[in-house]
């Protein structure tokens, strides 16, 4: 016994300076987003430093006020706000699953709500209202059935993966045959929307999505506990008290409605809640997934893809497709990890 | 604590319910009563009896596929019994607020998973997960029981140490410590030692004989007769899903109970270092 164990090291300090190391890595990258955010305020046509931000939004003169606050604010607070819910949303689903894979875009709920507004928009319903509501009632659709086809007296994390990959692929072919079916402009819209875009979000849009994400997250943080909990397997979570299938049913119903809310309001972007999460298990070198760093790398994922997609050539792209290359490449980097792990 | 007076006069009847001496008449802490346990299809027991004295150190025996784990599961309130009963301290342990339960009754199971990169301390200290409320804090009880689990198990000196870096026998010392902090009276314990070399298999029999001491009821699923014999009190003997013997090992372990039920012909010496039953198989 005594030579397995080496000589008692002082415990608190130890243990203090691991978890003071990941509380300082959290808070660096909080100030990371908030600092690209400033600088982001900034970028455009009519360029402000960082102090004629910061004055502006403190309600300061009038024309750079209103660029910054009435322009610029809801992009990048959109960045911000959908970047951390999607983190958030990854996280959940990669912790459940046990797999940095399980992501709701790869379990299909992206997917799903993309088919749900390309159903409002080539049936002519297509308001923004009508289009974000199609979305989100075909992301939740799709969750039910992938959970429902994964349940066998409860859900395991690689039949959830699994099940969604085969419902995503299905969801695509349904997706390209309505788009091949469908008028010019009405594919052109689909289309547009379906590559995921922040460049039509503004207040109108946003003010909805921020307060169901506001709703959201007093949730998610009654729930990690129990998520923490049931990372440690089902008997040992439910022999702590937990109501294992229950608490994994309202996380999914959380995570699910994260994403749906991102979805509805800006069209699939890819891969944020698939890397963000991982991105930042690395960072902080944590116990499992976290959940407040998840958030913050997501947001600033998804604020400096989105400044890259505005920036990067001189007609802006929509984000969508710059997270979709950002993932791909890390997609397939994990991939090679992976199997390399498992050889 | 230590005494060995079997509970039942009459061990070998199969039935576990009855009635303790007089004289003794401690409470039975866990209950199943003609508890039907079964999976999705597969019914394991059809109607179980046993019984766990409050202050044993009761180990459950019996060949594989016996129902042992399944009783324990019961008790740990991860199976619910399709009819009859499970009771804890005399309520229907089904209708017990769960995190109330989990504040009586621990379990260290077959299996479970550290995440990924999970340090000593951390792991530990989410036993003490049926303490805590919604939002509440750490507190210093909480502290208190997870230094005192740490200390038990013998694990100060490893506490930053992620999980995954350990040795078997590390690991397993680890999910016990986080069972311990839990701090509860009952501890159920699904087959503590397998996979683990035979030293450590001791250390840890010796860590739950010490817990057993200070007043903890212990449960476990053992395979090894001998050692089921050296450390309960009460023994209880399963074979196809009921219960065949309970009492004291010295008084249920017989040659011809290890015939009926393992169908293994044997010799019985006394263990020359304990004086507990030694079970010798013969050539057969």
């Amino acid at each position: 016994m005594t030579a397995l164990s080496p000589r008692p090291r002082p415990r608190p300090r130890r243990v203090a300076t691991a978890r003071g190391r990941r509380r300082l890595t959290t808070i660096a990258l909080a100030v990371v987003a908030l600092v690209v955010a400033i600088v982001a305020l900034g970028i455009g046509d009519y360029p402000l430093s960082p102090i004629e931000v910061v004055r502006a939004l403190s309600g300061g003169d009038g024309f750079a006020s209103t660029i910054v606050l009435g322009w610029r604010l809801p992009r990048v607070l959109a960045a911000l706000v959908f970047g951390a819910a999607l983190g958030v949303s990854g996280a959940i689903f990669q912790s459940l699953t046990r797999n940095p894979l399980g992501s709701p875009d790869v379990i299909g709920f992206s997917t799903g709500a993309y088919t749900g507004a390309i159903v409002v928009i080539v049936t002519g319903a297509s308001s923004t209202l009508g289009t974000a509501g199609g979305a989100l009632a075909g992301g939740l659709l799709t969750a039910l059935v992938v959970y429902l086809l994964a349940y066998r007296g409860g859900v395991q994390g690689l039949r959830l993966i699994i099940v969604g990959i085969g419902v995503t692929a299905l969801l695509h072919s349904v997706n390209s045959w309505l788009l091949l079916r469908a008028q010019n402009e009405v594919a052109l819209t689909a289309s547009f929307w379906g590559a995921g875009s922040l460049a039509l979000v503004g207040w109108p849009q946003l003010v909805p999505a921020l307060v169901l994400i506001a709703v959201l997250t007093p949730l998610v943080m009654m729930l990690s506990r129990p998520l923490r909990q049931l990372e440690l397997g089902d008997d040992a979570a439910r022999s702590h008290g937990l109501g294992a299938e229950g608490a994994r049913l309202a996380l999914v119903v959380v995570g699910v409605a994260l994403t749906a809310v991102v979805t509805a309001s800006t069209g699939p972007i890819a891969f944020v809640a698939l890397a963000a999460p991982q991105l930042a298990r690395r960072l902080v070198r944590s116990a499992g997934v976290p959940l407040v760093a998840g958030a913050l790398t997501g947001a600033v994922l998804l604020l400096v893809a989105d400044l890259v997609a505005q920036h990067i050539t001189s007609s802006p792209v929509p984000v969508g497709l710059v997270t979709l290359v950002i993932g791909g490449v890390y997609l397939i980097t994990l991939l090679v990890g992976e199997s390399r792990r498992s050889v | 604590m230590t005494e060995r007076t079997p509970t039942t006069a009459a061990a070998a009847d199969g039935s576990g319910a009855a009635p303790a001496p007089a004289s003794v008449a401690p409470s039975p802490r866990l209950v199943a009563r003609s508890a039907h346990l079964a999976y999705d299809r597969r019914t394991v027991s059809e109607s179980v009896d046993a019984e766990i004295r409050d202050g044993s150190f009761t180990v459950i025996v019996g060949p594989n596929a016996c129902g042992k784990s399944t009783l324990l599961r019961a008790f740990a309130r991860l199976l619910k019994p399709r009819s009859g009963s499970v009771l804890l301290d005399g309520r229907e342990l089904a209708a017990v607020p769960p995190k109330e339960a989990a504040r009586t009754v621990g379990l260290l199971p077959q299996t479970s998973t550290a995440p990924e990169g999970i340090t000593v301390a951390e792991l530990v200290s989410r036993g003490r997960y049926p303490h805590q409320g919604l939002f509440r804090q750490w507190t210093t009880a909480d502290r208190e029981a997870v230094d005192a689990a740490l200390v038990e198990t013998d694990l100060t000196g490893l506490v930053d140490v992620a999980v995954d870096e350990l040795s078997g026998g590390q690991r397993q010392r680890v999910w016990v410590a986080m069972a311990l902090a839990q701090q509860t009276p009952v501890l159920l314990l699904d087959e503590p030692t397998t996979y683990l070399d035979i030293a450590h298999q001791y250390d840890l029999l010796d860590l739950f004989a010490r817990l057993h001491l200070q007043g903890t009821t212990v449960v476990a699923v053992l395979h090894d007769l001998n050692q089921a014999a050296r450390y309960a009190t009460d023994l209880i003997v399963m074979k196809d899903g009921d219960v065949v013997a309970t009492g004291a090992p010295a008084d249920v372990l017989t040659e011809q109970l290890v015939a009926d039920v393992f169908d293994l012909p044997c010799l019985i010496v006394p263990d020359p270092v304990t004086g507990t039953p030694l079970v010798v198989p013969r050539r057969r």
